[in-house]
């Protein structure tokens, strides 16, 4: 139905976006490819030439790399295992009939749109603030010492806030893979004698599988840059320092560009490897 | 999947979500609760519930203290109008790619998603750079454009799959009928595209409200938005909670009532469509 006529105005109307977001792309990642190679402090001698691959091998072999990668990994697999396994049970349980199911929902989805500077601060102080927050009321209570959170248990307690704020989303893309199931096939099932949890097993999840997939890469593309929750409670202190973190530092706070762009690159590379998988799964669903 | 069930067990499923629900609530909850005690309430021990004398003392003092009403202003500015130049720019491309798709429709929408998942770090001292060079730095307009280009694939993305549910029939029934691509676009695709225009609208401006990469790196004093308002009480110092709770209410409630009409959108515009 398409005549040249309007292929023309498709491609004339397709242009300020395709513009934009190109810009968007290549000048910034140009940019910080070009100071990638490039030996530049802005506040102590500037711009000093050329040094090739040097920042690369720097910001790799730099005593802080492997704990930050570390730490990214142990968060981001961390918060996927919490929200997946908790998303599971929780659409499950969302699925069944009961008394007010919508107020139930909007209450579960509600910490999504927390900003998450708010919840940070909230975590850290109203929560775990080693002497007024409630949990140290909670373990005083119960005769415990209480848990300096954010310095004894930094990591835990990160993966915590992120969990609080990221469980909304997994199970809402789950609880909406639930509810697309088919019940006779259930029904069936149980008839024939299955169990509860072979159900779970042979039927609920293999139906789940491609939301836990889209769940598990959106997720993780996501949490590979969280900043504002560890910006806010520990400063990148106390082992919480993530790659994106470390990389935040040695721009800004240390204002070493040529550093910092490398590792930027590798960042950029890194969320790439998630990202292709998340588009082919994406770009399939654009043909069906 | 929903099946038949005795009362009881619908009764036992009842108590356990509703638990858990309020569980996971429960910090949202606690901090409007807060928000209405004084400071030595708020941080008494054993803490208390519901039966304290309510004030609204910190509401005043956290707007007379921080010139709330400006930051406010500056979310409301930032997030509207990166949202509303997103969806100019998105319109006719998502127009364009659901009604006259070519070959390389499907690259462009996935290479518009891969822009989306350039991590913020790996490009902020360029458009510091960039943003000192022309001035933007602390400015509401650098952050609307940063914005704008950062939701733009979402944009294009949600209003893709709704556009792509608009039967083409009736546009080909419109074109015999004589209308010109003009009135195409007025008459007939505006009614049926203004609901997913909406929902488009309704998510990203949550999205762009709750940001807090650029707004806290690219801003300072003049056009911080509520985020950064927020992070400025972490110091320990001088902190009272019943007034971070105060601001962290006033911060949260209004994208919290918007973010429960979006439900249905939150799905479909976060999972690009590959969930429905």
């Amino acid at each position: 139905m398409a005549t040249q006529n309007s292929r023309s105005a498709a491609r004339f109307m397709m242009a300020p976006a395709v513009i934009l977001l190109l810009g968007w792309m290549l000048v910034p990642l140009t940019m910080t490819l070009w100071f990638s190679f490039r030996k530049y402090l802005p506040l102590r001698g500037g711009d000093m030439g050329w040094v090739g691959f040097d920042n690369y091998v720097r910001f790799v072999s730099s005593s802080s790399f492997w704990p930050s990668v570390q730490t990214t990994l142990i968060i981001v697999g961390g918060v996927l295992v919490i929200t997946v396994v908790f998303g599971i049970l929780l659409a499950l349980l969302l699925d069944q009939p009961m008394w007010g199911q919508g107020i139930v929902r909007i209450l579960v989805i509600a910490p999504f749109f927390v900003m998450p500077t708010v919840s940070a601060l909230v975590w850290k102080n109203i929560f775990m603030d080693p002497v007024n927050g409630l949990f140290a009321h909670l373990w005083k209570f119960f005769g415990a010492t209480p848990i300096e959170w954010l310095s004894q248990a930094s990591i835990q307690s990160i993966i915590m806030i992120v969990s609080w704020q990221w469980l909304p989303f997994a199970t809402l893309i789950l609880l909406t893979a639930v509810q697309s199931l088919d019940g006779d096939q259930l029904e069936a099932s149980e008839m024939d004698g299955a169990k509860p949890l072979q159900r779970f097993g042979y039927i609920i999840l293999p139906h789940l599988s491609r939301a836990i997939t889209i769940v598990v890469l959106i997720q993780t593309i996501f949490l590979l840059s969280i900043f504002a929750e560890i910006f806010v409670t520990t400063g990148g202190a106390f082992g919480t320092k993530t790659l994106t973190y470390l990389i935040f530092q040695r721009v800004l706070e240390s204002q070493n560009i040529g550093l910092g762009s490398a590792g930027g690159i590798y960042a950029v590379i890194l969320a790439n490897i998630v990202a292709i998988f998340l588009m082919r799964i994406v770009g399939k669903n654009l043909d069906a | 999947m929903a099946r038949a069930v005795t009362n009881n067990r619908k009764m036992i499923n009842t108590a356990a979500a509703w638990c858990i629900g309020l569980l996971i609530f429960f910090p949202i909850l606690w901090t409007i609760l807060t928000s209405f005690k004084t400071e030595a309430v708020a941080i008494s021990d054993p803490p208390v519930f519901l039966f304290f004398d309510w004030t609204m003392e910190n509401y005043s003092v956290v707007q007379e203290r921080s010139n709330y009403g400006r930051f406010l202003w500056n979310s409301i500015f930032i997030a509207g109008g990166s949202t509303l130049l997103g969806i100019i720019v998105a319109v006719p491309a998502a127009w364009s790619m659901a009604f006259v798709p070519s070959k390389r429709t499907k690259d462009i929408l996935l290479w518009m998603l891969s822009t989306k998942m350039l991590p913020a770090v790996g490009v902020l001292y360029p458009i510091y750079l960039l943003f000192i060079k022309f001035g933007l730095l602390d400015s509401i307009l650098g952050l609307t454009i940063v914005l704008m280009l950062i939701n733009l694939p979402i944009i294009v993305w949600m209003l893709y799959t709704y556009f792509r549910e608009i039967p083409g029939e009736i546009l080909e029934a419109a074109r015999m009928d004589g209308a010109s691509l003009k009135s195409e676009i007025l008459y007939v695709l505006t009614p049926m595209a203004i609901p997913g225009i909406a929902s488009t609208l309704l998510l990203n401006f949550i999205l762009a409200w709750n940001e807090a990469f650029w707004t806290l790196n690219l801003t300072a004093a003049k056009a911080a938005p509520l985020t950064a308002f927020i992070a400025s009480y972490s110091s320990p110092e001088g902190l009272f909670y019943a007034k971070l709770s105060a601001a962290s209410t006033m911060a949260i409630l209004p994208i919290l009532i918007l973010g429960w009409f979006s439900q249905k959108q939150l799905v479909r515009g976060l999972t690009f469509g590959a969930v429905k």
